[in-house]
């Protein structure tokens, strides 16, 4: 069953490894998360843990409710794993960084940093016109298409929004696990802002 | 933030001598070769330091054979045995990159007396 821990992105640094070569590494807060709901196939139809993690400034009624029934503190964020056997957990049980060891194959899923509206160069990485020889189009996305269908195809790549997105970067390195600060140090980037919400998954495609 | 400090603070070194650009140091740097670790000696002018903490590097050049070598290395890398302090410079920039210029008697550093 894939494992499943929410955390926060500390930031970047980098580790000597024991033969002096150095790892780059994300520093990710991961948990501790608490358990707010169980779910078994004979209430909910299928085996599940709903997971929380960070406390909630203000919840509304009903909200609070919820986590009043489980007696875990408001969380902010909640996430669900779906497990084999649910009733090996109770709400309010806590889970730490220690499901996950060094060495392990990980998935990490964040919002990526938002970059507002956005060219095509910067946002499809279209190439940039002429800047001399009378050209105007500098960093124009030039041509939509051809003059025959007289209209422009769906999904034609233009400006927009780019970025504050969900991305999940596959087949990460956990490098060391250090469950008293409740760290997981991860090798290479990991999408989002500094102190944003990362979920760290067992690797979905490890060992291919 | 602060976990972050803590853990390059663990990594730091604090046997590296106070050194700076325009300073003559011999580094003894571990090398591996044919499943033999041994040690090889660098020595040559540090031209500049740059970066903070764990991440902080220093470049060493020297003329072999008549061509000038560039070493960085990590300052807190395991992979130093040691850096020697052979000889204090007087410069009066923190990046010597005038050196790569120069060549004999004029990329010569005056000592510190």
């Amino acid at each position: 069953m894939p494992k499943l821990l929410l955390g926060k992105k500390l930031g970047m640094t980098q580790i000597f490894a024991e033969d002096g070569k150095i790892i780059p590494v994300t520093v990710i807060e991961a948990g501790p998360c608490l358990v707010s709901q169980v779910k078994t196939a004979a209430t909910d139809g299928y085996e599940a843990v709903q997971i929380g993690y960070g406390a909630a400034k203000k919840p509304s009624k009903p909200v609070a409710g919820h986590f009043a029934k489980s007696g875990v503190p408001a969380l902010r964020y909640l996430r669900e794993m779906r497990v084999s056997d649910a009733a090996e957990y109770q709400p309010g049980q806590e889970i730490k960084a220690d499901i996950f060891a060094a060495g392990e194959k990980i998935d990490v899923e964040g919002t990526s940093k938002g970059k507002g509206f956005a060219g095509t160069i910067k946002r499809w990485n279209f190439q940039r016109g002429p800047m001399g020889h009378g050209s105007k189009n500098h960093r124009r996305p030039a041509s939509a298409g051809a003059k025959g269908p007289a209209r422009i195809f769906k999904g034609k790549k233009s400006p927009g929004r780019l970025g504050g997105e969900k991305v999940t970067v596959q087949n990460l390195e956990i490098v060391r696990v250090d469950v008293d600060r409740n760290m997981i140090l991860v090798k290479g980037a990991v999408p989002g802002p500094k102190r944003g919400l990362v979920v760290v998954k067992s690797a979905v495609k490890a060992g291919k | 933030m602060n976990l972050i400090e803590n853990l390059e603070k663990e990594q730091l070194r604090n046997d590296i001598p106070a050194f700076r650009a325009g300073d003559t140091v011999k580094v003894s740097v571990k090398v591996v070769e044919g499943g033999k670790e041994r040690i090889q000696q660098y020595e040559g002018v540090c031209i500049k330091r740059q970066g903070a903490g764990v991440r902080e590097s220093f470049t060493v050049r020297r003329i072999s054979y008549g061509v000038g070598v560039e070493r960085t290395f990590p300052v807190h890398s395991p992979r130093l045995a040691q850096i020697q302090v052979m000889r204090r410079g007087k410069v009066r920039r923190a990046k010597l990159y005038y050196l790569r210029d120069l060549k004999g008697k004029a990329a010569r550093i005056k000592e510190i007396r």
